[in-house]
């Protein structure tokens, strides 16, 4: 269940990164990319379960980690938007799905290759945004005021060290700008067809096991019907 | 609210005005204060400045939702 993909970095070398495998013997293989940085805890165990509950359905799935996040010991201040959607683009030939289901912020690096479904995304400006905030609030109590305003113009410039991920400059001004990537090939699922509230808002990783089950039962269906 | 936070809406149900947040419920941590600014901005339309954001305001639940009112009403 546990393998390993090669991924290519920045700097043109590649590391061997994590991927988790659950097989089945059905026709279809779903790539998962996960949610990013904060969400990619919270959403973590989710999202295993997802794959589990599509392995049940008979559909297999592949998550492999992205450089930096997760398992990986791939420095993030190296990363940008860019190099993981190379990142993901990769793992779409290597691990050969047939569909790729991207969950959260992964709808910034998903690659048009292939039929994807969108889980909740995300605009890279929101997640920037909370990172930001987080940043002042936490300065704040420590006695120190700073503007979210002042801290994007040098991150953008410098990078910078936001809520404990260090974010490089490119990774910055990418996510500033970074909007879904829309295809005709791929369909958006939103939180409220899922029931309840998403795992992200909460403040520590938590499970919603009727809420796995119905993304998973959606694709199902959704293959079923293809 | 519960939404947001992922809190049992029983317990949300007894919030008053006086109800304690940031430093009082313990689900409140900066990134989590965040994330409630962020959705708030989303599904209320509104967008949150640096200088909306103090203790008073997140001090109570009476604070938020008298903020939140006044954001609106304002839009």
């Amino acid at each position: 269940m546990f393998g390993e993909w090669t991924c290519p970095l920045p700097d043109g070398q590649s590391s061997t990164e994590l991927v988790v495998a659950m097989e089945s013997d059905g026709p279809h293989k779903i790539l998962i990319l996960p949610a990013l940085f904060d969400e990619a805890n919270k959403l973590r165990r989710f999202t295993l379960q997802t794959m589990r509950a599509l392995a049940e359905a008979g559909i297999a799935s592949t998550l492999p980690d992205l450089p930096a996040m997760n398992e990986s010991l791939a420095p993030l201040a190296a990363q940008s938007l860019e190099s993981w959607r190379a990142a993901a683009a990769q793992a779409a030939k290597e691990l050969s799905p047939t569909h790729v289901l991207a969950i959260r912020g992964s709808a910034l690096i998903a690659p048009e290759t292939l039929p994807t479904w969108h889980y909740s995304p995300v605009k890279g400006a929101r997640i920037l945004r909370n990172m930001l905030r987080a940043r002042v609030l936490t300065s704040r109590e420590a006695g120190l005021e700073e503007s979210t305003d002042t801290l994007l113009a040098q991150g953008m410039e410098h990078g910078l060290e936001l809520a404990g991920w260090p974010l490089s400059a490119d990774m910055i001004a990418q996510l500033q700008e970074a909007e879904p990537v829309a295809s005709q090939r791929s369909e958006i699922i939103e939180q409220k067809q899922l029931g309840g509230a998403g795992l992200w808002l909460r403040a520590e990783p938590d499970e919603a096991p009727e809420q796995s089950a119905q993304l998973a039962r959606h694709i199902a269906a959704k293959l079923q019907a293809s | 609210m519960c939404d947001v936070l992922g809190l049992d809406s029983d317990d949300v149900a007894e919030f008053d005005a006086e109800t304690g947040l940031f430093g009082h419920l313990p689900e409140l941590d900066s990134m989590a204060v965040a994330g409630l600014l962020t959705e708030m901005e989303d599904r209320l339309d509104i967008m949150i400045d640096d200088e909306d954001v103090d203790g008073e305001m997140l001090e109570t639940y009476g604070g938020l939702l008298g903020f939140a009112q006044a954001k609106v009403a304002e839009g």
